[in-house]
């Protein structure tokens, strides 16, 4: 991607980690994933702007974060999963059923394949 | 060639390659969930992921790599213990893992593959590229590791043997190209630049300065 090309309002989120360059500095490939979905559903207009933002901020303040930031995504990814029940397309308790189905997927799926929900043994 | 390397004859059973953190078990979640509804195309995912991914992620692999080519010392040190090597640097994995460098030569190149991003060292290379995590790029790469290369644009000189690597959570692999021609006397930092996180998978080859200028 070329510095001239303009990146999605969302790499100005409030304390998105930043490279020198000003790029967004991911250290896990979820960080990524979570930002490119995010970028993608603002993109379609699924919510604006300020209500992200607002959003966001509302994760990162609450107490009990890391000292060092290290738990920035998992905020994100917090205030993605309340922005998505608050639209009505998926309930916290849908989207938690759906994470321990991948988290039994995943142990249950031998190395060098790939991990599909389907490998979850108590999915029918 | 290819040497595949699973470790099938130990403690099978009581270790699992693949886990999930609660975080990266709910941003799949998420996918799954937002692609269900139609709201999300997954491959629309993986092409805003791409505009990011070579541009992000530390790099430290880079700089591993110019230091070996520049110390020799390192780089015997690199060569016998990766893991304590790539450590002195400060730059360790999230769960500590093992690392082993394998180095080009003439005669050898080596290609790393695995299909699961828990097996990527993204500490020491960055993140992931998306085909990497294709199970076509892993079945492939150890079938035909010629062909794949070829794809990336890499032909190797005749009687150059390729060796293929797999990841798995225990060990994690950093291919150490070649110094390229033209070099001499370049700084690490300078020669940092022309390591490409390809050619620390082994689909790519060190930058020459001319490309990397």
């Amino acid at each position: 991607m070329s510095a001239c090309e303009p990146l999605s309002p969302l790499a100005a989120s409030p304390g998105l980690p930043k490279s020198a360059e000003g790029d967004p500095v991911f250290a896990e490939p979820w960080h990524a994933t979570a930002f490119a979905l995010t970028v993608h559903l603002h993109g379609k207009g699924l919510f604006g702007w300020p209500e992200w933002a607002e959003t966001l901020s509302a994760e990162l303040k609450k107490p009990g974060r890391a000292a060092d930031g290290s738990d920035y995504f998992d905020c994100w990814v917090e205030a993605l999963s309340a922005l998505i029940a608050k639209k009505g397309v998926a309930d916290p308790s849908v989207l938690r059923d759906l994470q321990k189905s991948w988290q039994r997927a995943a142990e249950a799926t031998p190395h060098g394949f790939p991990i599909r929900l389907e490998n979850d043994p108590l999915r029918a | 060639m290819s040497d595949h390397h699973h470790h099938h004859d130990h403690d099978h059973d009581h270790h699992h390659d693949n886990r999930y953190s609660d975080m990266e078990a709910r941003v799949k979640a998420l996918e799954t969930v937002l692609t269900e509804k139609g709201l999300v195309d997954p491959q629309a995912i993986d092409a805003i992921v791409e505009t990011y991914e070579t541009r992000v992620g530390p790099r430290n692999g880079a700089r591993v790599v110019a230091k070996a080519w520049t110390e020799p010392e390192f780089a015997d040190w690199l060569k016998r213990d990766a893991t304590a090597a790539i450590a002195s640097l400060g730059f360790t994995g999230r769960q500590g893992e093992h690392m082993r460098a394998v180095f080009n030569t003439p005669e050898q190149h080596h290609l790393i593959v695995c299909t699961l991003c828990s097996c990527y060292p993204w500490a020491v290379l960055g993140l992931p590229p998306v085909w990497y995590k294709a199970p076509a790029y892993r079945s492939r790469a150890v079938i035909d590791p010629k062909g794949v290369l070829e794809e990336f644009g890499v032909t190797l000189p005749e009687g150059t043997s390729i060796r293929v690597w797999d990841s798995t959570a225990e060990l994690r692999y950093l291919v150490v190209p070649m110094r390229p021609e033209g070099t001499d006397g370049w700084s690490a930092e300078a020669l940092a630049d022309l390591v490409t996180r390809d050619s620390m998978i082994g689909t790519g080859l060190a930058l020459s300065p001319e490309a990397g200028r």
